[in-house]
Formats: structure tokens, C-alpha cells, sequence
């Protein structure tokens, strides 16, 4: 009979991503449902001083698997690792984030596993003792609330979706020996642009679209610097060569829900709008005033984005004195 | 070089979608089916491996007889053959499900590389790829930007949350796609003509040495489908001056909205 609910944990350089503690808040509130235990698995090469905080989001047990060969994230010694706790120890369910990593890794350990995967649910509730997950298909268009029969029902929660909430849990932590997880991938190296916001993860995110025409988008940047938020792009944007691919808001590039998005110069293509729609307060900025965009903006401002961005971070600066 | 693209018609991303009657699938009539785009990437990338160490670029995609105008559009773009699953019984099939009959083609097909999109446009899973690779026991990289082969190894530039990373696989392996890997060519006129003759081999699940009871019933189910709430527009912004504007804007998000 598999009981329980598992939460994995993901940290890059010690440091928990924000969905992490979404995914074990959700976590604590399905095992509340269920009335069983929250264990959170964490992997890396040093984490001894981190996992222990996990017991501020309910976790009555941390799993610590801790070895170099964890310091980086590689698929095939992850997913040994975690399939094999998981068919050791039997969860119903398992949750984790649908960061890139989390999406990769539920992939691999849902056919591994022979496992249902809900990819990216932006909620979760019980219907009869049935776990039913909704999720956005077609690029957010579309909410489709999913059944998952099998073990365990695998859960990869979309960023900036559920709430965090604190909850104190018994947090014993335990060693789990372990091999390293075989690898047959070799880490080269990674860079990491740091100090940025990660852009499904921010609270606020600035865009900017065709209406930049080419100049820098340092009006853009100020701006989300100054709302400690992160930069979008339209794929017009990104298409001509003014933002990294990595930056593309919309149903091909990342789809975000931030508490404010302020799209600049964006006339709101319907690609676009389905990569941000779900943000729960959008300001659009656009010299056209028959873009599509102001129709789905709560606030619009027709004009010059050159004129009134630097305007709109010159009293966001006042304001934070 | 043997490259296998899993390629996937999907409908285009400027498509209304509606709810069907069943409420359970998308309204067909009027949407434009379109290569997906990461997969569009994939056969790009492959077009251009073949180009620099030689070899053949096979398609494979499941799905209904019209798919084959998708696998012709990319042997117009200069793939060599494709391979359409097309089976009743793969309708309702979820992403591990599509997976295994993937996998199950590919044991019977040569391969050194496998490039599949990062996620179809539709369903948005991120399932298959991963799962393939799982499947056939290979190792996979996801979302690639860049790629290198040398000798018998590939070596991959990826984007995670925050970065990017480099990962070496041995091939056989598989790879999903990022936007920013490539341009992806348009089919020229020849190329669609020479596309006329050029071989899809179109399969049931029996063909393969799969049926129903092999492959299990789909472990995930749509229950129901809706659309999101509507997003209305909100007000707009007046002022006698770009400052005024920005000044009232500032104090409605702080003060009434209290989201700065």
C-alpha cells in the first residue's frame, strides 16, 4: 500500500529555488488531505546547513543524499537515485517544481517508474478521494483538469502557482546511502547569470516587445531592477536578435505569473497573451491605442514607452525612498 | 550519421481554441496544423548534422493519417524518409504511452542521434523526449541551444533556470530542442517536388509488434476542459502629460492594486 507524500527538493549552489517551497507547501497540504507524512528528498554536494529548513514548510522527514556527485543535476544519476527511494519506500504521490530541471526529471522518473506525470499543474485538489490535477495545455488556452491512476501520482507544479506556507514539521533528518547514480553524462560546466531574477519565478516582470525597435532595452532592465523583477521579451523580440530565447514570454518561449507584468511596446499577439495571462495584475504600455494588448491590461497607458517607463521607475524610486 | 527526428502536427500557435462537444478535446474544424515548432528546431539541427558528417535523417511521428503532411513538409526541407504511426488505438494515447510506441519504432530503426522538441505546442507535456531516451536506455539532454559532435560523443549546451550548462553524452543519445538552436530553413521549391517521391512508411501498432493490452491503458485521463477566465480590460491611464500619467499609475498599483 503506498502512503505518503514526497516532496524533491531543488537547490542550485545551496540555494532552495522559490518553487521548492511551493512544491513542499502543496506538498504538506495534499498529505493533510491524505492524513500521512510529508518527506522531502534533497540531493547535492553540500547541503548539510540547507535541509534542514525544509521543516519550516511541513516536512517531517529530510532525506539528505549528499556526495559530489550530486553538485550538479544530471539526469540519469538524479533519476537512479529518486527511483530508487521512491520504489523503496512507496509515496502516493510525489511533487516537485516544473523548473527545466524538475520537468526533465519527471519526464525520465515518470517512465522509469511507470508513473502518471501531471506536467506544470497550477492546482491540485481532491474530488471523492481522487487527486485531480488541472494544467494548462495549448499554451495556457486551454485548463485541463487531469486524473492520474497509478504509483505514485507525480506532480510538477508550474512556479509562482501555488502559495508558500509556513508549517512546522518534525523535519528529522536522515542519510540515505546511496551509490552515486551511475552517470553516463559528463558535467563540462555551466555559467549562471547572476544576480538575475529567474523569470517564472519573479514576482514582477517587465517586458518589452517590438516597440523597442532595436534600442537597448535599458529603460526595460532599470525598471525590473528597481521592482526586483525580471526582464521578458515579446518573440518579436527575440526573433530579431534583441533578447536571448531565454527570455520569450509566450506559448513558445516561458509562460509567467508574476503578481505585476508590465508589458512595453507588446501588442499582444495571441501567443503572447497566452504566456502571461495568468499574471494577476498587467499594466500595458503602447503608442497604438487599438492594441489588442489594452484589452487585456487591468491598467494601460497610451504613449511612448522611451517617454514614460523612465517615468514610472523615477516615482517607483520616490516611492521606495 | 543516422538521425531520427520525433516530430509531432500540432495546431499552429496563432489558433483559437475551442472546447469540443465532448468536452473533453479541441473543436478540429479550422485550425491550421502546423510542424510543431520545436520540432521544426529538431529537423533543422538534423539537416545540418547530416550536412557536416554525412548519414540520413529519418522522421517518426504517431498521430492521424493528415500528420503525413507534416512529415512531407520536412522531407521537403531535405529529410530523407519518414515513418507515421497511425493507429485507432493511439487516439487517446497520453505522453508515456506515445513514448513507448516511439521507442518501440526505434528498436527497429539504426540510430546514433534522436532530436525531439522540448514540448509539443499542444499538449505541452515535456514528457516524450525524456521518456524515449528512458525507454531505449540512452541518455538525453534537454533543452538545447548548441551542439557539438566529436568522434562517437555529443557534446550539448543546455539552458537551465538561470544559465546554462554543458553536458557530454556518448551516442547514441537524445536531445530536445530550445529556441535559439537554429533558423529553421523553408522548403524550396525543388525540395517540396523531390518530397513527392520520397519514401513515408505509414504503420499500425500490429506493425510494430505492439497492441493495446502491451502498451496499457494511458495513466493520465482528461476529465474536463475549460478556458481560463477572460482577462477584460481594465482602465486606462489619463493625464495631461506622460508624467502625470506615470505619477497616477504609480499610486493606483501601490495604493489600490498593492502589488509595488
Amino acid at each position: 500500500m503506498s502512503q505518503g507524500v514526497l516532496a524533491i527538493a531543488e537547490q542550485l549552489e545551496g540555494v532552495f529555488r522559490k518553487v521548492t517551497y511551493e512544491a513542499l507547501s502543496e506538498g504538506r497540504r495534499i498529505a493533510d488531505s491524505l492524513n500521512c507524512d510529508l518527506t522531502a528528498l534533497i540531493l547535492g554536494a553540500d547541503i548539510d546547513n540547507i535541509s534542514k529548513e525544509l521543516d519550516q514548510y511541513g516536512a517531517d522527514r529530510i532525506i539528505v543524499a549528499q556526495s559530489p556527485a550530486f553538485s550538479e543535476y544530471l539526469t540519469d544519476a538524479y533519476t537512479t537515485v529518486i527511483a530508487d527511494y521512491i520504489n523503496k519506500e512507496n509515496p502516493a504521490v510525489v511533487i516537485l517544481g516544473a523548473s527545466t530541471q524538475g520537468k526533465d526529471l519527471s519526464a525520465r522518473l515518470s517512465a522509469r517508474l511507470n508513473a502518471p506525470l501531471a506536467m506544470d499543474c497550477v492546482a491540485i485538489r481532491f474530488e471523492e478521494n481522487n487527486l485531480i490535477a488541472t494544467r494548462p495545455m495549448y499554451g495556457g488556452k486551454i485548463l485541463a483538469d487531469v486524473a492520474l491512476d497509478g504509483n505514485p501520482q507525480i506532480l510538477a507544479i508550474r512556479p509562482n502557482s501555488m502559495t508558500i506556507a509556513n508549517a512546522a514539521g518534525a523535519g528529522l533528518i536522515e542519510k540515505l546511502d546511496t551509490d552515486t547514480g551511475n552517470t553516463v553524462l559528463q558535467f563540462i560546466e555551466k555559467s549562471l547569470d547572476t544576480g538575475k531574477v529567474e523569470l517564472t519565478e519573479a514576482d514582477t516582470v517587465v517586458s518589452g516587445g517590438r516597440g523597442m525597435a532595436g534600442a537597448e532595452f535599458t529603460v526595460i532592465e532599470e525598471l525590473a531592477q528597481l521592482l526586483d523583477g525580471a526582464v521578458g521579451a515579446s518573440r518579436s523580440a527575440v526573433d530579431e536578435g534583441w533578447r536571448p530565447a531565454s527570455d520569450q514570454v509566450g506559448q513558445t518561449g516561458k509562460v509567467v505569473s508574476p503578481n505585476l507584468y508590465i508589458a512595453c511596446g507588446i501588442s499582444g499577439a495571441i501567443q503572447h497573451l497566452a504566456g502571461m495571462s495568468s499574471s494577476k495584475v498587467v499594466v500595458a504600455i503602447n503608442k497604438d491605442p487599438e492594441a489588442p494588448i489594452f484589452s487585456k491590461a487591468d491598467y494601460g497607458i497610451e504613449g511612448d514607452l522611451f517617454e514614460i517607463v523612465p517615468l514610472i521607475a523615477e516615482e517607483v524610486r520616490k516611492l521606495k525612498g | 550519421m543516422e538521425i531520427v527526428v520525433l516530430l509531432k502536427q500540432v495546431p499552429a500557435t496563432e489558433s483559437l481554441i475551442g472546447i469540443a462537444d465532448n468536452g473533453l478535446s479541441i473543436k478540429t474544424d479550422d485550425i491550421k496544423w502546423v510542424i510543431n515548432p520545436y520540432d521544426e528546431f529538431a529537423a533543422e539541427e538534423a539537416l545540418q548534422i547530416k550536412e557536416a558528417h554525412g548519414g540520413s535523417v529519418t522522421i517518426i511521428s504517431v498521430g492521424p493519417e493528415k500528420t503525413t503532411e507534416a512529415i512531407r513538409t520536412a522531407l521537403a526541407m531535405g529529410a530523407d524518409k519518414g515513418i507515421l504511426i497511425n493507429d485507432p488505438a493511439a487516439a487517446g494515447y497520453d505522453g508515456l504511452s506515445t513514448a513507448r510506441i516511439l521507442a518501440a519504432v526505434l528498436k527497429e530503426t539504426p540510430f546514433d542521434l534522436i532530436i525531439a522538441g522540448q514540448r509539443a505546442v499542444d499538449d505541452d507535456n515535456f514528457q516524450v523526449g525524456p521518456a524515449v531516451a528512458e525507454f531505449l536506455g540512452i541518455p538525453n539532454i534537454s533543452m538545447v541551444i548548441k551542439q557539438e559532435i566529436i568522434d562517437s560523443k555529443i557534446r550539448c549546451h543546455g539552458t537551465i533556470d538561470g544559465g546554462t550548462v554543458v553536458l557530454e553524452a556518448p551516442l547514441p543519445a537524445l536531445f530536445t530542442t530550445q529556441r535559439g538552436l537554429n533558423e529553421p530553413r523553408y522548403a524550396s521549391l525543388p525540395g517540396i517536388m523531390k518530397a513527392k517521391k520520397k519514401p513515408i512508411d505509414i504503420k499500425t501498432l500490429a506493425d510494430i509488434g505492439l497492441d493495446a493490452d502491451r502498451i496499457g491503458k494511458p495513466l493520465t485521463r482528461i476529465m474536463a476542459m475549460q478556458t481560463p477566465p477572460e482577462r477584460k480590460g481594465g482602465r486606462m491611464i489619463t493625464g495631461d502629460s506622460a508624467k502625470a500619467k506615470a505619477v497616477e499609475l504609480v499610486r493606483t498599483l501601490h495604493e489600490e492594486a498593492k502589488v509595488i
